[in-house]
C-alpha cells in the first residue's frame, strides 16, 4: 500500500468516525500535536474531532538524505477525539486492520509511554504501540495542555507514516517508500532534506535567526494583549521552530537551553489560559450545539 | 454454607511496572476488607494481566459472624430505684442494646455491681456486603493515575468491564457507569467476549480465550519456554529478573521465539548491544556457552505460535535498524578526540550553582589527588589518578552515551582504550560510576576507587554546600546513595583514613573555586551529620542498633571499618551479662568524669589502697591498650578494660569521690577521667541501651 492510499484509508477510517478531516497547518512545527487544531482545540469544555496529515519538521534529525530512518521532516497522522470515546482502542485498531495489519499475524501491544512536552506545558498518559517489536504510534490522553488541566479528556492518536510504511511495504530505506505508484520519497524529498540539512548545519544565518527568535516572540506578546489567540499562537510556533534551528546547530548553550525553552513555555501557556477565556467570552459556541443534540 | 466469589475489573493496558504492587495491594486489601466485615473464607487467589486484575475468593461463608458479646451498663444503684423496680437509666441501656430489660444480670466490678446485658450481633448476608466491595477496588493507589472522557474518577487506566459473581449471581455496583455483569474478555486478538456461568470457573475459562491470568504460572511458561529454546539451541540465555517480570506483564498469553542481526554488529561493545535489546526492545541476549554475545535474541509474543516467522522478522527489522544506528554513533564517537569532547564539558551544566561539567572535572581532579595523596600513592600512581580525573567525564558528550545514558563510564573506558590512554586509567573511568545501583559491585582498582569517591564527595559536599540536602522523598541527585557508595568504598577498599580527613579536604578545596559556599562550618557539620546517617543505616542491615552506632562515633566518624568492628563487638557485649558488671562500672565513671576538669592525678592525695590500686593499673595497661587499638584488637582492648572493673568497684566502695575537700575531690575526678578517656577510646557507653538484665 503506498503512503498515499494509507492517508486516504486513514481519512476515511476517522471521517467515518465523526472527525472533521483537516489539513496540515501552514506553520512549520516539530509535531501535529503542535498545531492550533490540536493544542488549542483540546483545550476547554467543547467537544472536538478531527483528523489531518501534518508535515512535522525535526531540524536535528536531518541528515542530508543519507540516513535510511531519519528525516528533517515526516508526516504524522493525527487524531484527536474529545471527549475520548471508551473504545478508542478497538477504533484504532481497526484501522490497522484498514490499513492491512492483521493482528493476528503481528504482536501488537500497547507499552507504557507517558507523553510530557515542558515546551507546551503539556502531559498526557497512554502509550507507545508496538507492531512487532516497532513503535508505530503513540497514543496519549491528554492530561495538562499549557499548564490548564484537560476537561474533558482528549485522547490523542499519532501514526507516524514513514514507520508504518517502512513495515507495511517491507522497505528498510525510508527513501525507498512508494508516495503513489511510480513516485518514491526519494524522488520527492530527497532534495529538500538534503537542502535543509545543509541549511541547518551549515548555512543558516545564526544571528538573523536569534533575532527572529526576539521578534517573534514580541510580535506573540503584542497580540496576545489583544486578545488574538491564533495569530499569537502563529508566531509561538516561529519561535519554537526558530529555537529547533539554532539548538540543532548547537549555538545554544545548554544553561541558555533551558532559558529559550522556558520562554516558549510561558507563551504557550499564556496562549492556552487566553484561548479558553476568549473561547468563554463567545459562551463556547460548539458545546451548544452538542446539548442541543442530547436534548433530541 | 459458603461460596465462591469473584471479582475482576477490565482495564485499557496498565503500565507492566505498576502490576505486581497492584496484585499485592489487591490481595491485602481485600483480606483486610473481609476481616473487617468479619467475613470468613478458606482462599483468595489474585490474577493480573495487563487488561485485567481479578480476586477470587473461595469458600466465603454466606454470612457474617455473628457477635456475641457482654456489655456493661450502669451501676446497679442507678439502674433500680429503692423498691428493685428499674429506672429509666436501666430500661434506656437496655434498648439501646435491642434486649429485653429482663435480660439484664449484674455483676460487679471491684465491689460494686453494674447491670450487664448479653448482646447477640446476627451477622448480615454476604450477598447484602459484597456491592460494598467496590470501595476495596477504588482503594487500591497506583504512582500515575490518569482521568479519561469526561469522568471525574482518577485510575491506572479506564475501565471497560466489571465481573462481580457471587456463585453464579451478579453482584450489583458501577464504577463511572461501567455496571458489573457476567461478561467477561479474553485475549485482545486470539479471544473473544465470554460469559461465566460461575465465578469458580474464572481461571480456567480464561485459559480457554488464551490468557494465563496467574502472573506467577505466567512468569513460569515464559521462564520454561526459554529454558527450552536454550537448549535446544545449545545458548546460554540469561534471564535477568527484572526483565523476566517486566515481559511478563507485558502479555496475557506468552510465546517466546528467537530472532537474528547483523553478525557486524559484534564489533559494537556488547553493552551498547545488550542494552539495545533489553531497555528498548524487551529482548533476551544470546551467549554460547563459552559466554561470547551470539548476534540472536529471544523475545516473547503476546499471543500464539501461528505467523510466529512474520512476528520475528518484523522485530529483527527493528533491532537491526536499532543496531545499525549504535554502529553509526560508535564509529562517529571514534572521530572525535578526548580533548576535543572534553571541551564540550563546558557548555554542559551539571548544577547551576555548581557550575559545568567542566567545573566539576577540574574540582574532582584536586579532589582525587589529595585523597590519593593522603592515602600515601607514589607519585606516578597520583599522575595516573590525574589524568584519570581529567578525562573522567568526556565520554559524556559521545553520541554513544547521549543515546544509551547507563553506558556512561562503560564506553568511557572503551574509548580511551582505543585513544592509547593507560589501561588503569581507562578502568578508573569506568569504576567511577561504581556501584551503579544499590549494593552493585565497587570499583576493584585503588584509581578507580578514588575517582568514585572523589566524583560523589564533589557531589555531596558541593550539593549540600549550596542548600540541596535531601528532603523525604525527594533526592533528585542520589545523595544517599552516594554517600552510602562512599562509606562502602571506604571499608571494601581497607582505607585508614578518616570520613572527617576526605569531608575536610573536599570542603577546603571548594573554597578555592568560584562556587558560594557560605558557612563553611555549617555546611561541614551538615555533611557529617547526613554521612553518620548513612552508617546507622548500613549497620542496621548488619543487625546493629543505632545506640550502638552513636555511642562509637561521639568523637568522629572516624575510619568506617573501624567503627564498624567496635560496634559488632559491642552489639554482642550487650546482651552478655557477664560483661554487665564491667559495664556498669565504667558507666559510672563515665557519669562522675564529666564532672571533673582533665588534671595530673597526685598519688601523694591517695587516702586508700583503692585508689592508688586503680592508678597503678591504669598505668599499668595504658601502653598496651593504646596497642590494641592501633592493631584494631579490639577483643583484647575490652578484655583489658575488664580487668579494670574490680578495681572501680574498690575504689567506688572506699572512697567518697564528691569529698568535701575541694583538693581530694578533685584528684579524684581527674583519676576518673583517666578511665573515662579508656573508655572513650572506644565508645561513649553511657549511649547504649544496655540489655542484660535478663
Amino acid at each position: 500500500m503506498h503512503i498515499q492510499e494509507m492517508i486516504l484509508t486513514l481519512q476515511k477510517h476517522w471521517s467515518d468516525q465523526g472527525c472533521i478531516l483537516m489539513q496540515a497547518y501552514d506553520v512549520e512545527k516539530g509535531a501535529g500535536t503542535m498545531s492550533p487544531m490540536t493544542l488549542l482545540r483540546s483545550l476547554g469544555p467543547e467537544p472536538w474531532n478531527v483528523a489531518y496529515v501534518e508535515p512535522s519538521r525535526r531540524p536535528a534529525d536531518g541528515r542530508y538524505g543519507e540516513n535510511p530512518n531519519r528525516l528533517y521532516q515526516h508526516h504524522q497522522f493525527q487524531v484527536i477525539m474529545k471527549p475520548s470515546p471508551d473504545n478508542i482502542q478497538e477504533l484504532y485498531l481497526a484501522s490497522l486492520e484498514k490499513l492491512g495489519i492483521d493482528p493476528l499475524k503481528h504482536d501488537i501491544r500497547f507499552v507504557e509511554d507517558n507523553w510530557e512536552n515542558p515546551t507546551l506545558g503539556a502531559a498526557g498518559l497512554g502509550w507507545e504501540v508496538w507492531l512487532d517489536g516497532m513503535e508505530i504510534t503513540q497514543f496519549t490522553y491528554f492530561q495538562q495542555i499549557g499548564g490548564l488541566e484537560a476537561k474533558p479528556v482528549a485522547v490523542e492518536i499519532t501514526y507516524g507514516m514513514e514507520r508504518l510504511a517502512s513495515y507495511i511495504q517491507d522497505k528498510d530505506n525510508v527513501f525507498d517508500l512508494t508516495w503513489t505508484e511510480g513516485v518514491t520519497v526519494h524522488d520527492i524529498y530527497f532534495q529538500p532534506e538534503y537542502e535543509h540539512s545543509k541549511y541547518t548545519f551549515e548555512e543558516s544565518d545564526t544571528a538573523l535567526l536569534f533575532n527572529l527568535f526576539s521578534q517573534y516572540e514580541a510580535e506573540a506578546r503584542q497580540l496576545m494583549e489583544k486578545g488574538l489567540v491564533f495569530p499569537a499562537y502563529d508566531y509561538v510556533l516561529k519561535c519554537s521552530h526558530t529555537f529547533n534551528l539554532l539548538d540543532a546547530k548547537g549555538v545554544i548553550s545548554v544553561t541558555e537551553r533551558t532559558g529559550y525553552i522556558g520562554r516558549v513555555r510561558n507563551l504557550a501557556r499564556a496562549i492556552a489560559k487566553l484561548y479558553v477565556e476568549e473561547r468563554e467570552k463567545l459562551g463556547f459556541p460548539m458545546l451548544k450545539e452538542e446539548d442541543e443534540t442530547d436534548d433530541n | 454454607m459458603t461460596t465462591n466469589v469473584l471479582f475482576e475489573v477490565g482495564l485499557e493496558e496498565m503500565p507492566a511496572r505498576f502490576l505486581a504492587d497492584t496484585e499485592k495491594q489487591l490481595h491485602d486489601k481485600t483480606i483486610d476488607w473481609l476481616n473487617q466485615n468479619r467475613l470468613t473464607f478458606e482462599r483468595i487467589n489474585t490474577f493480573i494481566t495487563p487488561r485485567r486484575f481479578a480476586v477470587s475468593i473461595s469458600g466465603l461463608a454466606d454470612k457474617q459472624t455473628d457477635i456475641e458479646e457482654e456489655v456493661r451498663g450502669p451501676a446497679k444503684k442507678i439502674a433500680q430505684d429503692e423498691a428493685g423496680n428499674w429506672t429509666k437509666a436501666a430500661i434506656g441501656f437496655a434498648k439501646g442494646q435491642g434486649v429485653a430489660v429482663d435480660a439484664i444480670y449484674f455483676k460487679a466490678i471491684k465491689d460494686v455491681d453494674y447491670v450487664h446485658v448479653n448482646k447477640f450481633i446476627d451477622g448480615k448476608g454476604a450477598g447484602e456486603l459484597l456491592p460494598a466491595f467496590k470501595e476495596v477496588i477504588l482503594s487500591l493507589s497506583f504512582p500515575k493515575n490518569m482521568r479519561w472522557s469526561n469522568r471525574s474518577l482518577r485510575f491506572i487506566r479506564p475501565i471497560k468491564w466489571l465481573v462481580a459473581l457471587n456463585g453464579a449471581q451478579i453482584i450489583d455496583f458501577d464504577i463511572e457507569d461501567v455496571k458489573t455483569d457476567r461478561i467477561s474478555y479474553g485475549h485482545r486478538f486470539l479471544g473473544s467476549q465470554f460469559s461465566l456461568v460461575n465465578a469458580g470457573e474464572y481461571e480456567q475459562a480464561l485459559k480457554q480465550q488464551f490468557v494465563i491470568a496467574n502472573s506467577h504460572e505466567r512468569k513460569a511458561n515464559i521462564q520454561n519456554q526459554i529454558e527450552a529454546l536454550a537448549k535446544a539451541q545449545n545458548w546460554q540465555v540469561p534471564i535477568e529478573a527484572d526483565l523476566l517480570e517486566e515481559v511478563t506483564q507485558l502479555v496475557e498469553y506468552p510465546t517466546v521465539f528467537f530472532g537474528t542481526f547483523s553478525r557486524d554488529y559484534l564489533t559494537v561493545p556488547e553493552e551498547a548491544l545488550i542494552t539495545s535489546m533489553k531497555e528498548h526492545q524487551r529482548y533476551f541476549p544470546v551467549r554460547d556457552q563459552a559466554n561470547q554475545l551470539l548476534p540472536y535474541f529471544v523475545a516473547v509474543r503476546n499471543g500464539n505460535d501461528q505467523h510466529l516467522a512474520n512476528v520475528a522478522r518484523g522485530n529483527e527489522k527493528v533491532l537491526n535498524a536499532r543496531l545499525a544506528d549504535a554502529v553509526f554513533f560508535y564509529t562517529e564517537d571514534q572521530k572525535q578526540s578526548i580533548d576535543s569532547n572534553n571541551e564540550k564539558l563546558s557548555r554542559m551544566v551539571f548544577q547551576e550553582k555548581l557550575g559545568t561539567i567542566s567545573d566539576k572535572v577540574n574540582r574532582v581532579s584536586i579532589i582525587a589527588n589529595q585523597l590519593a595523596s593522603q592515602l600515601g600513592l607514589t607519585d606516578d600512581q597520583r599522575a595516573l589518578v590525574t589524568r584519570a580525573a581529567d578525562i573522567s567525564k568526556f565520554d559524556l558528550v559521545t553520541q554513544m552515551v547521549n543515546e544509551f545514558t547507563n553506558l556512561q563510564g562503560i564506553m568511557g573506558e572503551k574509548y580511551a582504550l582505543i585513544a592509547g590512554e593507560d589501561e588503569r586509567v581507562a578502568k578508573a573511568i569506568n569504576e567511577q560510576y561504581m556501584p551503579r545501583q544499590a549494593n552493585g559491585m565497587l570499583p576493584q582498582s585503588t584509581l578507580g576507587a578514588i575517582l568514585s569517591v572523589a566524583d560523589k564527595l564533589d557531589t555531596i559536599v558541593g550539593c549540600i554546600g549550596v542548600g540541596l540536602m535531601p528532603t523525604g522523598s525527594q533526592d533528585p541527585y542520589a545523595l544517599r546513595r552516594q554517600a552510602m557508595a562512599v562509606i562502602q568504598i571506604f571499608i571494601d577498599q581497607k582505607w585508614a583514613l578518616t570520613v572527617e580527613q576526605a569531608l575536610s579536604l573536599t570542603l577546603t578545596h571548594y573554597q578555592a573555586t568560584t562556587v558560594e559556599i557560605a558557612q563553611a562550618d555549617a555546611v561541614a557539620e551538615q555533611v557529617r551529620t547526613f554521612i553518620k546517617a548513612r552508617m546507622v543505616f548500613l549497620a542496621k542491615e548488619q543487625g546493629i542498633a543505632q545506640d550502638i552506632m552513636t555511642a562509637v562515633m561521639t568523637a568522629q566518624i572516624g575510619v568506617p571499618a573501624l567503627v564498624l568492628k567496635k560496634a559488632k563487638l559491642l552489639e554482642e557485649k550487650r546482651a552478655d551479662f557477664e560483661f554487665k558488671q564491667t559495664q556498669e562500672a565504667l558507666g559510672r565513671v563515665l557519669n562522675l568524669a564529666s564532672k571533673g576538669a582533665e588534671s595530673a592525678v597526685a598519688p601523694s592525695l591517695f587516702e586508700n589502697d583503692a585508689e592508688q590500686g586503680l592508678f597503678v593499673k591504669l598505668e599499668e595497661i595504658k601502653s598496651d591498650f593504646q596497642a590494641l587499638m592501633n592493631e584494631q584488637a579490639y577483643v583484647e582492648a575490652i578484655q583489658l578494660l575488664e580487668q579494670l572493673t574490680p578495681l572501680i568497684d574498690q575504689f567506688f566502695e572506699q572512697t567518697m569521690v564528691m569529698a568535701e575537700d575541694q583538693k581530694l575531690r578533685a584528684n579524684r575526678l581527674a583519676l576518673l577521667k583517666q578511665v573515662a578517656w579508656f573508655v572513650y577510646q572506644f565508645a561513649d557507653f553511657n549511649k547504649i541501651e544496655w540489655k542484660q538484665q535478663f
